[in-house]
């Protein structure tokens, strides 16, 4: 069990100070998400579930939306978590974040519960969260006065009912909803929200909003800590390859994550307290000190983009490079300048 | 499980109850008269949103807030769904609740409202029942709270501010049982009941806390101290008996809503019997049933046709979930017949009638003895019902009693341009 130190931000608004983890081997052996549920094999989320609670550790209390990390997670009478655990509805996980903070602050303030930091951490896939419950996490960040973190596991699709496009979909990725056909290749032709930039960008009075990529499990804990030593309402969106909806063999999950880092497609940065830094390989990719190797390398490994043409892949190209070498800050907002 | 009994009026001390009991007298709205409930209950945390007409209820809360008098989380969310959604889980921490809501956006919150019902968790809402949309109306109709009825959620109809505020009370008792452990919405008929005042009692801080104990989770609390896995996925494994204990809990919810008001009246020296009330019903051969403020010109009619000699009387439900089956058979067995005003419809249902006549005919069929049950729909959108109307009604239910030519198996529709 680990000691908790606290801290203070206000009369009652106080939260655990989770310092950083320097290196693998400093990290607790402690497990608060174990046996018991029954992912894909390979299942980058399960992971990122199990990184997500280690990092915040035994006084946490998690919210779970709907979608795979509740589904393949928590069948009655096999609960992998140790921690305590409630669903929420597909779009509410800003809202339970927010209710169950609330609810500790009220009781904590008038004296009805032992006072103490208890994190709050409120999970949602990419459906749930950047489709559907957009609205609600907006207002869970705007809510200053409590503590809790909204954590997006972005699996691309709505993988936990047969694989459909969600508005987080890579573009022209072939799924139940958007299948190439005999006359249309590319069904989705929407291009992946830029959520956690749009997030923070939008929200200025959040503190902390990050990316991660669990193949960085060091970085993705520490950035879980930072979130909840920071306080407020605060945002990380994961982005974890998936066996089954992306179709790769599932050793190559770590593998698929790393590519979409070095390839520019998914940037891991973090916004504290509106400064931004980039992270890892990104930091080098947006100081051009590394080449971004090309988007082929990450999209032709996968099954769902097998339908994709030259013309496909220059295309989704042209878009990364647009991305670094055109927006106002590389990768992450994506105005020009005058 | 005993035989559920059936409730009556308990005896009130007349004295006792007109001695001062550090209640002051205000002239209130109903919603106001909520708003005094709520914080007099000492609620955690409340969400708001706007529509009308409920939301009169969120701006006294957040005037009493701001002033300094009532301490609570007060949050204003971004859509009725998370409205209803951060109560919930609030609710699950061990937090008291408030929140509410009004036609459409009671419908907006549908799921959420379906998941607290169904985690049962409880939660005290109110519902300024307004039309649905479209077309666009503020004005009552009670299909929005209705909605929600076969749900698990309990359903309170009240009539007066007075009766706002009382139930308000009871609900959070009832509610927060823990053989009951269900959520309860309040009905107040937008306009009518949400924005006109009458005086009302309002009670000490001491006579509440006599009366509402604190809402204790136990062993159901979401916190690290305890820590469950609420809600997983139970599939074809366990549906049917998670759906049996719901069932069984609005089961027992009607001995502690009796309970509640036996308690209640004890100290409050009013609130009446729980369920129903009755008006005039001595010896009445025509009975009327509706529910909430429709009881204004009723009674008013039945004052006037009584005073004319007709032997007519007024029940009006005040619970339509758990449905007072036993008193509406008890009460009705031996009436001729009855009429049923409901303030809502149920289109392409049995007769066509509204969601009270169908519930009422159902619990009267078992009887030996049963009246004729005519059905009317009135007043809707906020249409008013005038004691005209109500002559006509009860004119239309004594043709009925006496074989004159009134179709009990159709549905008439009061005051509507043909």
């Amino acid at each position: 069990m680990q000691d908790i130190n606290i801290h203070a931000l206000g009369d009652y608004l106080e939260t655990q100070v989770l310092e950083p983890w320097k290196g693998i081997k400093k990290i607790a052996h402690d497990e608060y998400f174990t046996s018991g549920h029954r992912t894909c094999q390979g299942c980058e989320s399960a992971l990122v579930m199990r990184l997500m609670i280690k990092a915040a550790g035994p006084r946490t209390i998690v919210l779970g939306a709907t979608g795979c990390m509740y589904v393949a997670n928590t069948t009655y009478y096999s609960t992998p978590w140790v921690v305590p655990w409630m669903h929420t509805q597909l779009g509410s996980s800003g809202s339970a974040a927010t209710g169950t903070a609330a609810a500790l602050t009220a009781l904590m303030r008038k004296g009805k519960m032992t006072k103490e930091p208890i994190n709050v951490i409120a999970f949602c896939g990419d459906g749930g969260g950047a489709d559907m419950g957009l609205s609600a996490i907006s207002a869970a960040l705007q809510h200053t006065q409590y503590n809790l973190l909204i954590f997006l596991y972005d699996n691309e699709s709505y993988a936990n009912t047969d694989i459909q496009v969600s508005g987080l979909s890579p573009y022209g990725a072939n799924s139940t909803f958007s299948p190439p056909g005999k006359v249309h290749r590319i069904m989705h032709k929407r291009w992946k929200k830029n959520t956690a930039a749009m997030l923070a960008a939008g929200h200025p009075d959040c503190k902390y909003v990050a990316t991660v990529s669990a193949g960085n499990a060091v970085d993705t804990i520490n950035k879980v800590r930072r979130a909840l030593t920071i306080g407020g309402p605060t945002f990380i969106h994961s982005l974890d390859p998936c066996p089954k909806g992306w179709d790769y063999d599932p050793k190559y999950s770590h593998e698929l994550g790393e590519l979409a880092v070095e390839t520019g497609i998914w940037p891991l940065y973090e916004v504290e307290e509106g400064k931004l830094k980039m992270y890892g390989k990104s930091k080098h990719i947006a100081k051009r000190r590394v080449e971004r190797k090309p988007v082929s390398e990450y999209l032709l490994r996968q099954g769902r983009f097998a339908h994709f043409t030259k013309e496909d892949i220059d295309y989704f190209q042209g878009k990364i490079d647009e991305m670094w070498d055109k927006w106002l800050l590389p990768g992450v907002i994506p105005f020009t300048g005058e | 499980m005993n035989p559920p009994r059936t409730a009556t009026a308990k005896k009130v001390d007349i004295q006792a109850a007109r001695a001062p009991r550090g209640e002051s007298e205000e002239l209130i709205s109903g919603s106001e008269a909520v708003s005094h409930a709520v914080k007099l209950a000492d609620v955690d945390v409340i969400t708001a949103y706007p529509i009308r007409p409920y939301d009169t209820v969120m701006q006294y809360v957040s005037q009493m807030i701001a002033d300094g008098e009532f301490d609570c989380e007060y949050i204003v969310a971004e859509s009725e769904h998370s409205q209803f959604e951060i109560v919930k889980h609030a609710s699950a921490v061990g937090a008291r609740v408030f929140c509410g809501s009004s036609g459409v956006g009671w419908l907006y919150a549908f799921e959420a409202l379906a998941v607290t019902a169904g985690l049962r968790l409880p939660m005290v809402a109110m519902v300024g029942n307004r039309a649905l949309d479209d077309p666009g109306a503020f004005g009552v109709e009670h299909n929005d709270a209705l909605s929600v009825r076969d749900l698990g959620w309990m359903l309170a109809w009240v009539a007066t501010a007075q009766e706002a505020l009382d139930t308000a009370l009871i609900a959070y008792r009832v509610a927060e049982d823990s053989r009951v452990f269900l959520p309860c919405a309040i009905s107040c008929d937008g306009a009518f009941l949400t924005h006109s005042q009458s005086i009302v009692k309002v009670p000490s801080q001491e006579m509440v806390d006599n009366f509402l104990p604190p809402y204790d989770r136990g062993d159901k609390q979401l916190h690290p101290d305890n820590p469950v896995t609420i809600a997983p996925q139970a599939n074809e494994d366990w549906v049917m008996e998670i759906r049996r204990q719901s069932d069984m809990a609005a089961r027992r919810a009607r001995e502690v809503i009796i309970e509640a008001y036996d308690d209640f009246n004890d100290k409050f020296g009013r609130g009446g019997e729980p369920f129903i009330e009755r008006y005039m019903m001595e010896d009445a051969e025509v009975v009327l049933v509706g529910m909430g403020t429709l009881a204004m010109p009723v009674k008013v009619a039945v004052r006037k046709m009584r005073a004319e000699g007709k032997k007519v009387g007024f029940l009006r439900v005040r619970w339509f979930r758990p449905f007072p089956t036993l008193e509406l058979q008890e009460a009705l067995s031996g009436v001729h017949a009855v009429g049923v005003i409901d303030r809502d419809y149920s289109f392409g249902s049995s007769f066509h009638s509204g969601a009270l006549a169908n519930d009422l005919r159902s619990a009267l069929y078992p009887l030996a003895t049963r009246p004729k049950v005519v059905s009317f729909i009135a007043g809707l959108g906020g249409r008013e019902v005038s004691t005209d109307n109500v002559i006509d009604i009860t004119n239309s239910v004594f043709a009925a009693a006496n074989g004159g030519d009134i179709d009990d198996q159709d549905t008439y529709w009061i005051g509507v341009r043909e």
